[in-house]
């Protein structure tokens, strides 16, 4: 089974606290694909915004996402864009 | 990786420490506990040095029972540079040799007041607890009539739901979303919230309620074993679904099977009746009573008495 994985450092400022969770989990929502978000050897589902939100993800932290299904390539690329985009 | 250092020792246990404070630092790696006893007749062959080291009364009183500078060899042979501790049980008298030694070596000596057997299965049971092998599932854990229930399926099928309509009815929420497990023993899954979503749940359209502020300190579980999993999934119309209850699916969390009902999800479909029932058939099955298999008894015995009977 083909599983799509990235790691990327966060860039978002000054992390993903609690409406940028949720925008991120609002974002991964829409594919169908099962996307997990990885922090620390802790990995927990991307759609889920208490999951996300558990890992208190900061700025310049180091994380993993993988992506299992029809539109794994496009979920990748969209979250990681989310992720990484500087503000 | 979880660090258990020999400080935490100290505070988990209010141990007096009496020596070797330089080495507090110092990283418990194993769970295991050793009683130097042959070591105390010299015998240094297997010593388990990397193990927290426990002293009796037996093991002390022979150590101070020898000339002084046996004593201290002896000691210093014990106090190697992983030796994350030596604990004196029985608030035991040490004699200010071996406090010296300790010392020098920079191995935390520490001073309980219990009793050498009390003492060792309360280190075993916080190490193993510290040290075991831990995961994170999806789902959304709830203690229902006492039974820790793993309710898991996909984003969006309706645990959080369900497991507020569960609190609403009066039992507990465990973790919403996130649950992290740890083994214990071989036999036993422990599930918890993770620290920062303690109490918390995420219910569409309303945001993120507090559990515990809305429905009191007896709505909520710090953690809880768990028994049984619940996996919801949509209804397709084709898939089997378990009409009898005879054979159990399972589910294999770390090395722990555990039984798992797959309840197909459909309007009008009471989930939290459903997991209450489910919660209780599982309690009844423990208890020795097993639906399924008395009603297929009672079935197979109305067959017998049919061949009986055409046989006379």
């Amino acid at each position: 089974m083909k599983v799509v994985e990235r790691e990327l450092t966060v860039k978002i400022d000054p992390g993903l606290q609690a409406r940028p969770a949720a925008k991120f989990v609002q974002e991964a929502n829409r594919f169908s694909a099962e996307i997990f978000l990885e922090k620390g050897g802790k990995q927990v589902n991307a759609k889920s915004i208490m999951g996300v939100m558990s890992l208190a993800i900061g700025m310049n932290e180091v994380v993993g996402i993988q992506a299992d299904g029809p539109d794994e390539d496009e979920a990748i690329e969209k979250l990681s864009q989310f992720i990484t985009a500087e503000s | 990786m979880i660090k258990v250092q020999t400080r935490d020792l100290l505070e988990q246990f209010h141990l007096e420490l009496i020596g070797g404070k330089d080495g507090l630092h110092r990283e418990i790696v194993t769970s295991d506990i050793s009683r130097p006893g042959m070591e105390m007749a010299g015998y240094f062959k297997y010593y388990p040095k990397e193990r927290l080291q426990l002293m009796g009364r037996t093991e002390l009183s022979f150590l101070i029972d020898l000339p002084n500078n046996e004593m201290r060899q002896l000691m210093d042979n014990l106090c190697t540079d992983v030796t994350p501790g030596i604990v004196i049980t029985r608030g035991q008298d040490v004699p200010q040799g071996l406090i010296d030694v300790a010392d020098e070596a920079g191995v935390p000596l520490m001073r309980s007041l219990h009793k050498t057997t009390r003492v060792i299965s309360r280190l075993t049971n916080y190490l193993e607890t510290r040290f075991a092998p831990t995961t994170a599932v999806h789902g959304v854990l709830v203690d229902v009539y006492g039974v820790g229930v793993l309710i898991t399926g996909k984003s969006g099928i309706g645990k959080s739901e369900t497991a507020l309509e569960l609190v609403k009815r009066g039992h507990r929420l465990v973790a919403d979303d996130n649950v992290e497990i740890r083994q214990e023993d071989y036999d036993t899954l422990i599930g918890n919230p993770p620290n920062l979503i303690e109490y918390l749940l995420e219910i569409r359209g309303l945001g993120i309620i507090n559990v515990m502020t809305l429905f009191g300190a007896g709505a909520v579980r710090n953690y809880k074993r768990i028994s049984l999993v619940v996996h919801l999934e949509t209804w397709e119309e084709n898939k089997q679904y378990d009409r009898l209850g005879l054979d159990e699916d399972r589910m294999k969390i770390m090395d722990v099977d555990l039984p798992k009902a797959i309840i197909p999800v459909r309007p009008g479909r009471n989930l939290s009746v459903i997991i209450e029932v489910a919660a209780m058939n599982f309690r009844l099955k423990r208890m020795g009573v097993n639906t399924a298999e008395e009603f297929s008894e009672r079935l197979n015995s109305v067959f017998d008495d049919v061949d009986s009977t055409e046989i006379e």
